[in-house]
C-alpha cells in the first residue's frame, strides 16, 4: 500500500512492522516526532511492545542494552548531542553483540547549538562497532529499518540506520507500506543465543582480563583481545549478510538492489560523485544537468558506511578519472572521514593498476547550510576540470 | 590451542572459581597460616573461621586446617586481618619466587 508520510513515520511504521517488544528514546530534534508515534502505536494497543520513558540517552541505551541482554528485540532513536551523551553506552552494546537497531536522525553537534542537519553526529561513531545505513529517501529508511532488524539478529551486531534531520524526517513522500505478513515472513521472532535467565545466572561483560581464562566448566574461554577480534572479524562478514538480507528482502518485497552502493549514471561516466544519504538524490539533478552539456559524470550513494564496503566501491571507481567525494561532516584536523576510507579502499584495490582517480573532497550544508543545486552543479562542473584544492573544500562558506 | 572454537563471543561468566580469570597472579603478598595459632586446628573442632567468613574472593575453605586456593587469592590480607589469633600473616610474594628460583 502507497501511503505519504514524513522520514520519522516511514522509521516508526517500519519499527511496528518489525514488532520491537521494548523501545526506550529521549526525545530531541529532529527526532522527536519518530518516539511520539512509536509512544502513540504502545499507548493506543496497536504496537504490544514496551515503551520505557528515560531521562536521558545514555539511559535509553543502557535500557535497550538490557532488553536486549533479556532476549527482547529493542529500538531506541537520537539525534547529534543525545547520540553523543549516549556514546559510552554505544559501544558497550557493540562490544556485547547486542542486535539493538537505533535510528539516528542526522543533525549537527554542539557547539555552538544548533539543530539542523549535517552528519557530523553518525560519523562521529563512525568506529564504535556498530554497523550503519545510510538512507536516501523514504522507502529507504522504512526497507532498511526491517532490513537492519534482520542483519543485526543474524549477525549479533546493532545497527545504526541514519537519514537526515528535516530533510527526510520532516518532509512528506510517498512509499510502499510493506504488509505485515510479508514482514513477518521475512523477519522471524528473535531467538538470542543466550538470554538472561535466573535459572542459568551469570554476569555479563564483567571485568575481561587481557589474557584468556579457563573458564567455569574447563574450557579455555576468549580474554577481551578475542572478543574485540571476533566483533571486527564478523563485521567484516556481515558484508555478505547484508547482501544475503538484500536478496531475501527481493524475493519477499519486490525490490531491492545493490546492498552497498546506489550507482546513478556511472556506467560511462569519467567522474563519480560520491556521498550518503539525501545529498545523493540532490546530485543526481546536478548530474543530469552536467550530461546535457556533455560532461561524463554520475553519482553514487553509499548505502553501508559501516562495514565499510571497500571492494564494491573500488570495483565501481575503477578506470574513473575523478572521484568527487562530497560530506556533511568533517574529521577536524584532516578531511571528511569518507575521503579518507575510500582512498585508503582505491588505494587497497587500484594501486599500481596505473587505475587510481583523484579524489577530491568537499565539505557541505554544515549545520545545515544550505546546499544550493546550483553550487553543487558549479562544484561538480570544476572539479570535472581540473583539481580545485589539496584541502577539503567547503561549499557555501561565506566567510 | 586457542579458543577459536569456544561456544560464546562475548563476555559470560558463570558462578564458580575461575571465571573471572585466575587472579592468584594479581597477589603482591601471600597469607600464610601458622596452625599452632589456629583456633580450629589447636582444639580440632569447627570453630571460628572468621578468614573463611571474611574472606571476599570465597578462596578459603571451612576445613580444619582451613585452606587457602592461591589460584585465585588476590592478596587482599583481609583474613590476616580479621583471624583473632594472628594465625595468618601476609608475606611478600618476593620470598616465594626466590624460593621458586632456587
Amino acid at each position: 500500500m502507497h501511503i505519504i508520510e514524513d522520514g520519522n513515520a516511514a522509521a516508526a511504521l517500519g519499527v511496528k512492522l518489525c514488532r520491537a517488544n521494548v523501545i526506550a528514546a529521549y526525545p530531541i530534534t529532529p527526532q522527536t516526532p519518530l518516539t511520539e508515534k512509536l509512544s502513540e502505536y504502545v499507548e493506543s494497543g496497536e504496537m504490544k511492545a514496551e515503551y520505557i520513558p528515560v531521562e536521558s540517552e545514555h539511559s535509553a541505551m543502557a535500557v535497550c542494552i538490557a532488553a536486549s541482554s533479556a532476549g527482547a528485540r529493542a529500538f531506541t532513536a537520537t539525534s547529534a548531542n543525545g547520540l553523543l551523551y549516549m556514546h559510552e553506552q554505544v559501544q558497550w552494546a557493540a562490544g556485547a553483540r547486542l542486535p539493538i537497531v537505533m535510528c539516528v536522525v542526522n543533525r549537527a553537534v554542539g557547539a555552538p547549538w544548533n539543530v539542523w542537519n549535517d552528519q557530523q553526529d553518525s560519523i562521529s561513531q563512525r568506529d564504535t562497532g556498530w554497523i550503519q545505513m545510510y538512507c536516501a529517501d523514504h522507502q529507504q529508511i522504512i526497507d532498511s529499518v526491517i532490513k537492519a532488524f534482520w542483519l543485526a539478529e543474524k549477525v549479533s551486531i546493532p545497527i545504526m540506520v541514519c537519514y537526515d534531520g528535516f530533510l527526510l524526517s520532516h518532509t512528506f513522500m510517498p512509499f510502499d507500506l510493506p504488509d505485515q505478513e510479508k514482514v513477518d515472513a521475512f523477519l522471524p521472532p528473535f531467538r538470542p543465543a543466550y538470554a538472561l535467565n535466573p535459572d542459568e545466572p551469570a554476569s555479563l561483560n564483567t571485568v575481561t582480563l587481557p589474557d584468556v581464562r579457563i573458564d567455569v566448566h574447563g574450557e579455555l574461554a576468549h580474554g577481551y583481545m578475542e572478543i574485540r577480534y571476533l566483533l571486527q572479524e564478523e563485521l567484516r562478514a556481515s558484508l555478505a549478510v547484508a547482501a544475503e538480507a538484500d536478496k531475501r528482502f527481493t524475493e519477499i518485497f519486490g525490490r531491492g538492489g545493490d546492498p552497498y552502493i546506489e550507482p546513478y549514471r556511472c556506467d560511462d561516466a569519467d567522474h563519480i560523485a560520491v556521498g550518503l544519504g539525501s545529498l545523493t538524490y540532490q546530485l543526481r539533478v546536478s548530474v543530469d544537468a552536467l550530461r546535457k552539456e556533455g560532461i561524463k559524470v554520475g553519482v553514487m550513494g553509499i548505502r553501508f558506511y559501516r562495514p565499510f564496503p571497500d571492494e564494491a566501491i573500488a570495483n565501481a571507481l575503477k578506470g574513473k578519472k575523478g572521484v568527487i567525494v562530497f560530506e556533511k561532516a568533517l574529521s577536524y584536523g584532516y578531511e571528511g572521514a569518507l575521503a579518507s576510507d575510500l582512498k585508503s579502499a582505491l588505494y587497497e584495490h587500484l594501486a599500481g593498476t596505473g587505475r587510481l582517480p583523484l579524489v577530491q573532497n568537499f565539505i557541505a550544508g554544515i549545520g545545515g547550510r544550505e546546499i544550493r543545486t546550483d553550487d553543487l552543479t558549479q562544484t561538480l562542473r570544476a572539479a570535472t576540470q581540473s583539481r580545485i584544492a589539496k584541502e577539503p573544500t567547503w561549499i557555501g562558506l561565506k566567510l | 590451542m586457542g579458543t577459536r572454537n569456544y561456544k560464546r563471543k562475548t563476555s559470560h561468566s558463570e558462578n564458580g572459581p575461575g571465571d573471572g580469570g585466575r587472579t592468584g597472579s594479581w597477589r603482591v603478598e601471600r597469607p600464610i597460616l601458622d596452625k599452632s595459632l589456629c583456633i580450629p586446628c589447636k582444639r580440632n573442632k569447627e570453630a571460628c573461621f572468621i578468614c573463611w567468613l571474611f574472606c571476599p574472593e570465597i578462596v578459603i575453605s571451612r576445613t580444619i586446617p582451613p585452606k587457602i586456593d592461591l589460584e585465585y587469592c588476590k592478596g587482599c590480607g583481609i583474613c590476616a586481618e580479621e583471624c583473632p589469633t594472628k594465625a595468618i600473616i601476609m608475606v611478600d610474594e618476593a620470598e616465594f619466587s626466590k624460593e621458586d628460583k632456587e
